[in-house]
Formats: structure tokens, C-alpha cells, sequence
């Protein structure tokens, strides 16, 4: 009879960040295992990117002038299929209701789930980038900081409401439809700042006005990583 | 409400429209200023109403406050495409252009989009707890685009105006405006009651469907 009481006492409280830790660490580690998909991705990325090319012609100054707009519109499509997939593993194996049993808040698994898919878009990021210096011959030497920034901030403007609307429209039959209807509206400003962030430093930011395009990202970074947080927790009562 | 607010829009106009014109730039058409004008502040304000009754879904759990919110997602959608055709044919005729990709336009039509991918969604989904709280939570999210749209001739000036009030116009418009603003208010708010009423007798009709007799058991035949 004594055993259950030994159990409890020994059961220790989680804390939030462990428990973000945890499931960022999860979601990572299924990804990692297979790489399958970032592959997948990254072909698909780099593959938008020629597309883009072909569309616009071989001119390589309109190719240069609108690079920016090709590099972020294919990761913001590329991102949209990765995003869908985020709830996917726990739908296909019913392990989604063992998640939300298990003793941790909802905040937990939202902050887990967004802090790999903002991992997984870096690194997309990462991976098409080299292709997209070669191929419209961009020079992002001048200031590699304020580059490095414009990624961190353009991932993490897609990861946070895009991991929302995964799990928003995660048991939809038509996921792959709803997701962008519902997540492309609200990108506009990230994407909108992040393109032109990168355009400036392209073109070497003559009259300093990047500043403003990274308080936009700043701002709306900073509103959907608290709103949506707040707002999954309504979302996974459900 | 419907029928003031019907009265109070045409009063408006034939005020308006037979006043002395003393609008030196656009002539005639600176007059479509008693509609679109109008119909931008209720837009604004019937998203308002949505997002104050999404909230209420969420944290009262309130069936009524979803109506609510499926009407004024509904009207404001409608007075938001209102908004950019008016906007449009007023933009022939003054910047000779249909459409322009001016801050206000653009974030105008991204906030249209949003709040129609919302109603898209609800009907997607036929659990009514589920929809209730899934459009109210992209609700709150989408009204981040209200803000923008308001501010968007502040903090992007570009080809349209500053934001419009009664203060901003020629004292003779100024009475025509307001009126025509009060009739758009009241017929926006009376389609939103009367479109609440709908959903919640659809919402009725569904959850008290009668009991179905069981259905019988599959008839094994022996052969």
C-alpha cells in the first residue's frame, strides 16, 4: 500500500522551460532521425527559386533588383508545407491527446513545437541561401550581422502563427488548403519587412533605413510569440 | 433599425448630393466621400463588435457571442469588398487608375481576405464547440489587421489621403457625412442582429434534431 505514496512524493514539477525543452527536443529528434523531409524541402526551395528565374527571364540586374522577393517567397511556401506537417507525427499515431495528458501547459507544447519549426525554417534558410548568392549573384558580405538578423526575425515571424494554424486546422481535411488562406494574411508584414530588409543590405542600405523594417519584424515578432502562445491553450481545450 | 438606418442613408445622400458643391479639386465625384467614408468607419467598427465577441467566446464560453461574431464577420466582409469597389471607381476618377499599391488598399484587401478565410474555416468545421473556439481564436488574430489599416496612411503615407473625419471636410459636408455614418451604422448593426438570428436558429436546428429510430440490425439471410 505504501508504493503509490512513494510514487507521488517522488514525482517532481516540471517547469515550463524544461517542459519546452523537452518537446523541442522531441520534435527535432523525429525530424533529425529521418531528414527525409528537410531534404524534400530544401529541393522544393531551390527549385521555386530557378522557377522564379525562369519566370523573369536570364537578365541578370532584374534578377539582382528582386532577389530578395524570390529568396523569401520560397521560403514562406516551402515554410506553409513544413508548418502542416508540425502536428502531423502525433495526428497519424493518435499520440495527440497522450500529449495533452501529459502534465505540462499548453504554452509548453505550443513553445516546444514553434522553437523546431523556427529551427527547421532557419534552416531552410540556411540551405537556399547559398543557392540563391549563385544564382542571381548577390554580394551579402557588406553586413553580415544585420543578414544573420533578418533570418532570425523572418523565421521567427513565420513560426510563430504558422505553428498555431498547424494545430488550428491540423484535423481539417483540407489542411493544405486553410493553412495558407489563413496564415498568408498575417505574414504580410514579416515578409513585407524581411524583403525589403534584404533588399537594402543587397544594395548596401544607402540612406539607413533598415532600421524601420527591423522594428516592423521586431514588433510582430513580439506580438504573435506572447498572442499566439496565450491563444493555443484555448485552442488544445478543445 | 434597418429601416432608420435605410432612411438615414438616403436622407444623407439627397443632403449631400444636392448641397453646393465646394470641393475644388475632384468636382462631382469628391460626392462618392458620403459613402465610401462611411462605409469605412463601420467596416472598422463591425470587425470591432467581431473581435469583442470573439473574446467573449473564449473566455465566457458564450453561444450568443458566437452569432455575433459569425454576423460581423459576415457584414463586415461585404462592407469591406463595398470599400474597395467604391475606393476603386473613386480612384479612376481621381488617380486614373483602378488600383494602386497603396498601404491602405493593399492592407485593406489583406484584411478582407483574412476575415473571409475565417468564415471559409467555419464552415469547414461541423463540431459546433470546435468552430465556436478555433474562428474565435484566428478572430483575434485576424483583428491584428484592423490596427494596420487604420494607421497605414500614418505610418506609410502614400497616394491616399490621411484618415477621413467630419472635422476634415467643408462644413457644409460635414452634416450630410455624419448622418450617412449613423445610417450605415444602424443598417450594418440591424443585418448583423438579424444574420445572429439565422445562425442561431441554424445552430437550433442542428443541436435539436430528433432522436433518429436505431438502425436495424443487418438481416442475415440463411440460405
Amino acid at each position: 500500500m505504501s508504493a503509490p505514496v512513494e510514487i507521488i512524493s517522488e514525482r517532481r514539477e516540471v517547469s515550463l522551460i524544461r517542459s519546452v525543452g523537452l518537446i523541442f527536443r522531441k520534435d527535432i529528434l523525429i525530424e533529425w532521425r529521418s531528414k527525409s523531409r528537410l531534404v524534400g524541402m530544401s529541393c522544393y526551395a531551390i527549385t521555386l527559386l530557378m522557377l522564379f528565374a525562369f519566370a523573369v527571364g536570364p537578365d541578370p540586374v532584374m534578377l539582382q533588383k528582386h532577389a530578395s522577393a524570390y529568396v523569401w517567397m520560397s521560403v514562406v511556401t516551402v515554410s506553409t508545407l513544413l508548418l502542416s506537417q508540425s502536428f502531423q507525427n502525433e495526428l497519424e499515431s493518435d499520440a495527440l491527446e497522450g500529449l495533452l495528458l501529459v502534465p505540462v501547459p499548453p504554452a509548453a507544447i505550443y513553445y516546444g513545437k514553434a522553437l523546431s519549426n523556427f529551427v527547421w525554417i532557419l534552416l531552410l534558410e540556411l540551405i537556399s541561401l547559398p543557392f540563391a548568392v549563385l544564382l542571381f549573384q548577390l554580394d551579402l558580405t557588406t553586413s553580415p550581422l544585420q543578414f544573420v538578423a533578418v533570418l532570425l526575425l523572418g523565421a521567427g515571424g513565420v513560426a510563430a502563427p504558422g505553428t498555431l494554424y498547424a494545430g488550428l486546422t491540423g484535423r481539417l481535411a483540407s489542411q493544405q488548403l486553410m493553412l495558407p488562406v489563413l496564415l498568408f494574411p498575417l505574414l504580410i508584414p514579416t515578409v513585407l519587412s524581411a524583403v525589403k530588409a534584404t533588399n537594402l543590405i543587397i544594395n548596401h542600405d544607402p540612406f539607413d533605413q533598415i532600421s524601420a523594417w527591423f522594428a516592423v519584424m521586431c514588433a510582430f515578432n513580439a506580438i504573435y510569440w506572447v498572442l499566439c502562445g496565450v491563444m493555443f491553450s484555448k485552442v488544445v481545450d478543445e | 433599425m434597418l429601416i432608420l438606418g435605410v432612411l438615414l442613408i438616403v436622407g444623407a445622400h439627397a443632403w449631400g448630393l444636392t448641397a453646393p458643391l465646394n470641393e475644388a479639386q475632384m468636382g462631382i465625384t469628391g460626392r462618392i466621400l458620403y459613402v465610401h467614408v462611411p462605409t469605412a468607419w463601420v467596416a472598422l467598427l463591425v470587425f470591432c463588435i467581431a473581435f469583442g465577441a470573439a473574446i467573449r467566446v473564449l473566455w465566457a464560453g458564450s453561444k450568443r457571442a458566437d452569432y455575433i461574431e459569425e454576423a460581423s464577420l459576415e457584414v463586415g466582409v461585404v462592407l469591406t469588398i463595398m470599400l474597395l469597389v467604391q475606393g476603386s471607381i473613386w480612384g479612376r476618377a481621381t488617380w486614373e487608375t483602378w488600383w494602386t499599391w497603396d498601404p491602405r488598399l493593399t492592407s485593406s484587401a489583406v484584411m478582407a481576405i483574412s476575415f473571409a478565410g475565417i468564415l471559409v474555416l467555419r464552415g469547414m468545421l461541423h463540431n459546433p464547440d470546435k468552430r465556436r473556439t478555433i474562428s474565435a481564436v484566428s478572430t483575434i488574430i485576424a483583428f491584428l489587421n484592423v490596427p494596420v489599416v487604420y494607421f497605414s496612411v500614418k505610418l506609410l503615407p502614400s497616394i491616399h489621403q490621411l484618415q477621413s473625419t467630419p472635422n476634415t471636410v467643408d462644413s457644409e459636408m460635414h452634416w450630410p457625412l455624419r448622418t450617412a455614418a449613423f445610417g450605415f451604422l444602424f443598417l450594418s448593426l440591424g443585418l448583423i442582429g438579424l444574420r445572429a438570428r439565422v445562425a442561431e436558429l441554424r445552430a437550433f436546428r442542428t443541436e435539436e434534431e430528433p432522436d433518429l429510430p436505431p438502425v436495424p440490425e443487418t438481416l442475415q439471410v440463411e440460405v
